[in-house]
């Protein structure tokens, strides 16, 4: 690991400022990705910005079917708050499946949609939920906030506060673990809301997390596994490596798809 | 077995087990000497390149750095290769030099190119970025068809990359046989490369004192007396006398930690250059690329049958994947422990194999958790599985008819080995009662009901362990003996401690081996210490591997308490007046027969060191013993293992439901131990089968280079075993032992395999590659489909 200096703030305004006065700082919040990068020395930031200190950012929230999880919630907590497994169980559900348990006690919501690794879990909720990423100074939609692998409409200096999501009528994560990472080789998020029903996949797109519109329009007039059961998906634009080809990504998605929504309507 | 009973047969939990489970456990990364620096070491990021210069000035200018050595620097001996075989011609095999720190050229990614020596690790690696090395680099032969068909070579001096071609058996007999059977089965087999993965990396302190001119290595080794062996004599030119290697506590090595590594070599040779101690401790990402690999075999084979399914020959063709270097065991893995055990439990009467041993631009392989014989057994239990197949006689009614009967011991097979015990029948009964393989349609039913399929497979394993007989592996090609030594020193109030030359990384001899004396001795189990891994402490010592510790090792600790036992005897007889042939000694008394005389062991012992009226012409004081042991065979453990697996077809998952093992190991000292060493193979074999695959690309970079693209086996992947044993002695060893150490990683493989293509039988599929991961298993099905819809 490189030299760098470290930076605890007290409050967000503290902690955008030191992002901002660095020369090549970052913000750091569970480091689940970015320590094991450091000592890799993959990564040389000049400065870190630890957020742990920040108690506003931390903390779950429900009003007026909407659930907003503070950035530096942790996967754990997530997991374990009745409120969202209430409101959201498919959303509480995929935080008790990201990683081992040191991980969801250290890593954060905020963490992993500000990485967007594009195999990690929380993007596809965001995604189909229709989620809202509240940053330090203005609103994204998660639509425009995932914009292509391990990049987000974040600026220079800007950091996520919080995510609000929308609660559906009825929603379910299926995740296909990398065999070896446990990561998402394919993880479908699939969510009936009032407005149609929305497919968000991970772990399979080139470009990271995107919405299965193939999926989505069978779906909303009848959301049923059989509704999906003979679309066939395109290999086109998917990931390839040595733990599955793009063709066997595009077919785990249609059978992740199917389990998700026979799971929403178990 | 009474409660609290600590001799032999008693599940006497590991004495061991409460240090390391506490984390007072003593690591080679956990010593640290006065003065101590750090090394770290510059690797080869390229397969095959050649260093047209480096220049250090700014890597010794940066901050905290001592020294900076590259294989210029370094002119020592080369990294010893301790087996010759040779080519089928008598010819001895290609043996290319192996300098620690590479001169001239690299031959894999990893390859140690330079070390830097700093005050701390990470001046060493932040000067490393400043250490400047020129490459050219070059096409690199990772695959052996490549190496073998023209490829770049290896070692450019001996012209190719062909390490020898040997062979073992009557080919002409062999091809006449197969010329009048009544069937021939033929399959094609890939033993997939596999990366070890010790719990603890390795790790190398080492230690120059100036004041009476001796050096101490301290390393993470199965065998210390070896590395002092291999790197005194060939490697630095220091004499035993003047060099100690320490081995202490090791978490785990499975082979890996048996060769002679460059960086014990470089950490012992730079610390009188800098005049400091040095350390040097691997991490994960290092290991994957320095460790020595296991596996990589691609084999043709062919079983001749008459017309009820007898077998009649088998001929088999080997490629072996060496990596770039001979690593110190490599060249006996594929031919002596792997084409001598081709018989396996079956009286097939002629046998030919071909090896060809292959060089590439990838880490050297060599023996891993069972090496050679899970390679033979995988072979063998596919082909006798694609046997009842063809031939349409059941998975155990072929076993069956071709086993070795019981009362056939001892057994000489064609392929050299000579079995002395074993009843496969008996294994193979018991595995399929434990495993319910009368249930298994009733499961299978329920399984196809969720659209899930099930399948069952068997393997009916033998190997040789125990290694090894010296006088057969020298005439076979190795430089070494493989006995093993042993020392009961009685200490004068009767405890006892027994230094070993096994070397425990897991085994738990503390434990088992503290056993043996109580029930020799009778001496209180709390009373009785193992010392181990140190050659100061320990006359010498081969270590531990080949699943030889009890067999070999145990057998010389019992020879030196026979040893103990006959001279206390004396001592008793002496201080009762008696005859010591009159003597009895039992339950930790010598009693004089006929008489109400007797005396404790312990009372013995004081009297060996208080010898106040010891005749001493006749007598001489203490009670301490040596002994080395030379066994007379190989020990053969073999049984059998059931698998069960399920398949969801849907996305190719398989879930192992239940594997079940029997196994005759020889008598069992502690049975817990026993069952904890089976269960740890069972995990290594399924993780061979369904998960673990070492992949490089064409250019000779690891793809699988760490944790989030090598799966090792999880708990979650794993089944609860089913294990017994049913077992038979060894004849030719005092305890009756066979070993256990290997037996779970070498049976179960081609049981998970050949279950596996039985859950697909009914969808076509005839073959399944290892790994079995989700993606290969879907594949296989998809063409298994595609070619059926063609038919």
């Amino acid at each position: 690991m490189y030299d760098f200096a470290y930076h605890k703030p007290s409050s967000v305004s503290d902690a955008v400022a030191a992002l901002q006065g660095a020369e090549d700082g970052t913000v750091i919040a569970g480091g689940m990705t970015l320590i094991p990068t450091m000592k890799q020395r993959l990564a040389q930031p000049s400065d870190l910005i630890d957020l742990s200190g920040i108690g506003d950012l931390k903390g779950i929230s429900v009003s007026g079917g909407t659930v907003t999880i503070g950035a530096m919630t942790t996967h754990a907590a997530v997991a374990n708050s009745p409120d969202v497994q209430k409101a959201i169980p498919a959303l509480a559900h995929l935080a008790g499946h990201i990683g081992d348990a040191q991980v969801r006690n250290r890593g954060t919501i905020g963490g992993s949609i500000a990485n967007n690794d594009p195999t990690a879990c929380y993007p596809s909720a965001c995604l189909a939920l229709g989620a809202t990423i509240k940053t330090d100074s203005r609103e994204i939609p998660a639509e425009e906030f995932f914009d292509g692998m391990f990049s987000t409409a974040l600026e220079e200096g800007e950091m996520v506060v919080a995510v609000s999501f929308p609660v559906p009528e009825k929603a379910a994560y299926i995740k296909f673990p990398n065999p070896a990472s446990r990561y998402a080789l394919v993880g479908v998020f699939v969510a009936k809301t009032a407005d149609g029903v929305r497919v968000a996949v991970t772990g399979a797109g080139e470009g990271g997390v995107y919405r299965a519109s193939e999926l989505e329009g069978p779906l909303s007039s009848n959301f049923s596994a059989d509704a999906i059961k003979d679309v066939k998906l395109s290999a086109d634009g998917l990931n390839s490596d040595i733990h599955a080809s793009s063709a066997y990504r595009a077919h785990l998605v249609g059978v992740m798809a199917r389990r998700a929504v026979e799971a929403a309507n178990a | 077995m009474q409660d609290g009973a600590t001799g032999i047969g008693a599940s006497v939990k590991r004495v061991e087990d409460k240090r390391f489970l506490t984390g007072k456990g003593r690591y080679t990364d956990d010593i640290n000497r006065p003065g101590q620096v750090h090394a770290y070491i510059l690797r080869s990021p390229h397969a095959h390149a050649t260093i047209k210069g480096m220049n250090k000035a700014a890597a010794e200018a940066a901050p905290g750095v001592i020294a900076v050595f590259n294989g210029e620097d370094m002119e020592v001996g080369s990294l010893p290769c301790g087996w010759q075989v040779n080519n089928k011609d008598g010819s001895p095999m290609h043996e290319p030099g192996h300098p620690p720190l590479a001169r001239g050229k690299v031959r894999h990614v990893g390859d140690q190119v330079a070390v830097i020596i700093a005050e701390t690790l990470e001046q060493a690696k932040d000067a490393s970025d400043l250490l400047a090395v020129e490459y050219q680099t070059h096409e690199a032969s990772i695959h052996m068809d490549k190496a073998l068909g023209g490829g770049p070579l290896v070692h450019d001096e001996i012209g190719t990359n062909l390490c020898y071609d040997w062979e073992i058996g009557d080919e002409a007999e062999v091809d006449k046989v197969f010329a009048g059977a009544a069937h021939v089965t033929e399959i094609d087999i890939v033993n997939n490369r596999l990366i070890p993965n010790a719990m603890e990396p390795r790790a190398a302190v080492g230690e120059y004192d100036r004041s009476d001119d001796r050096y101490t290595l301290y390393t993470t080794s199965q065998n210390p007396h070896v590395i002092r062996l291999l790197m005194g004599a060939f490697v630095l030119s220091i004499p035993e006398h003047k060099l100690r290697v320490v081995a202490p506590d090791v978490g785990g090595g499975f082979g890996s930690k048996i060769y002679h590594y460059a960086e014990e070599a470089i950490v012992t040779w730079a610390a009188p250059k800098v005049g400091r101690p040095i350390k040097w401790t691997a991490e994960r990402s290092e290991s994957f690329i320095s460790d020595a690999h296991g596996r990589d075999h691609i084999s043709h084979a062919k079983m001749a049958m008459d017309k009820d399914g007898k077998f009649l020959g088998l001929k088999v063709a080997t490629k072996a994947n060496m990596g770039a270097y001979l690593s110190t065991f490599a060249p006996c893995v594929p031919t002596y422990l792997y084409a001598t055990l081709l018989a396996g439990v079956y009286t097939t009467p002629v046998i030919y194999c071909n090896v060809k041993a292959v060089f590439t631009h990838t880490v050297p392989v060599d023996a891993y958790r069972g090496a050679g014989r899970p390679e033979a057994t995988y072979l063998l239990e596919r082909l006798v599985a694609k046997c009842a197949r063809e031939t349409g006689i059941s998975q155990t009614d072929i076993r069956r008819k071709n086993f070795i009967p019981a009362d056939a011991f001892p057994y000489q097979t064609p392929v050299a080995l000579q079995y002395d015990s074993g009843d496969y029948i008996t294994t193979l009964d018991a595995a399929e009662k434990a495993h319910d393989v009368a249930g298994f349609p009733a499961r299978k039913a329920a399984s196809e009901a969720k659209g899930k399929r099930r399948g069952i497979g068997y393997s009916t394993y033998l190997e040789a362990c125990g290694i090894a007989p010296s006088a057969v592996v020298g005439s076979l090609g190795a430089r070494a003996g493989l006995y093993e030594s042993a020392e009961v020193r009685v200490h004068p109030t009767g405890s006892v401690t027994v230094f070993t030359g096994s070397h425990s990384h897991g085994q738990g001899h503390e434990t088992t081996f503290a056993q043996l004396v109580s029930e020799k001795l009778g001496v209180p189990y709390d009373a009785i210490e193992i010392s181990h891994g140190d050659t100061d402490k320990v006359q010498f010592g081969m270590g531990t591997y080949g699943s030889r510790s009890l067999a070999v090792g145990g057998v010389a600790i019992d020879k030196a308490l026979d040893k103990v036992i006959a001279k206390a005897k004396k001592i008793a007889a002496h201080m009762m007046e008696a005859s010591d042939e009159d003597l009895e000694f039992k339950d930790g008394k010598f009693t004089v027969a006929g008489t109400d005389r007797e005396l404790s062991f312990g009372e013995v012992a004081l009297s060996a060191y208080v010898p106040h009226n010891f005749p001493h012409e006749e007598l001489e004081p203490g009670l301490d013993e040596k002994a080395f042991y030379d066994p007379l065979n190989f020990t053969y453990p073999g049984g059998c293992h059931i698998a069960e697996v399920e398949v969801d077809p849907e996305t190719g998952v398989v879930t192992m439901e239940r594997m079940t093992a029997v196994d005759d190991v020889g008598r069992v000292v502690n049975p817990m131990i026993v069952a904890g060493q089976i269960h740890g193979g069972l995990a290594q074999g399924i993780g061979q089968a369904l998960l673990e695959g070492c992949v490089y690309d064409d250019s000779g970079q690891l793809l699988t280079g760490s944790y989030m693209d090598y799966t090792m086996p999880r708990a979650d992947n794993l089944p609860s075993f089913g294990v017994g044993t049913e077992s038979t002695m060894c004849t030719h060893n005092s305890l009756g032992v066979k070993g256990c150490g290997e037996v779970g990683a070498i049976g179960s493989p081609p049981a998970v395999i050949n279950a596996l293509v039985d859950a697909l039988w009914d969808v076509g599929v005839r073959d399944m590659p290892m790994p079995a991961t989700p993606q290969t298993v879907w594949n296989v099905i998809n063409s298994a489909g595609t070619a059926a819809a063609a038919e």
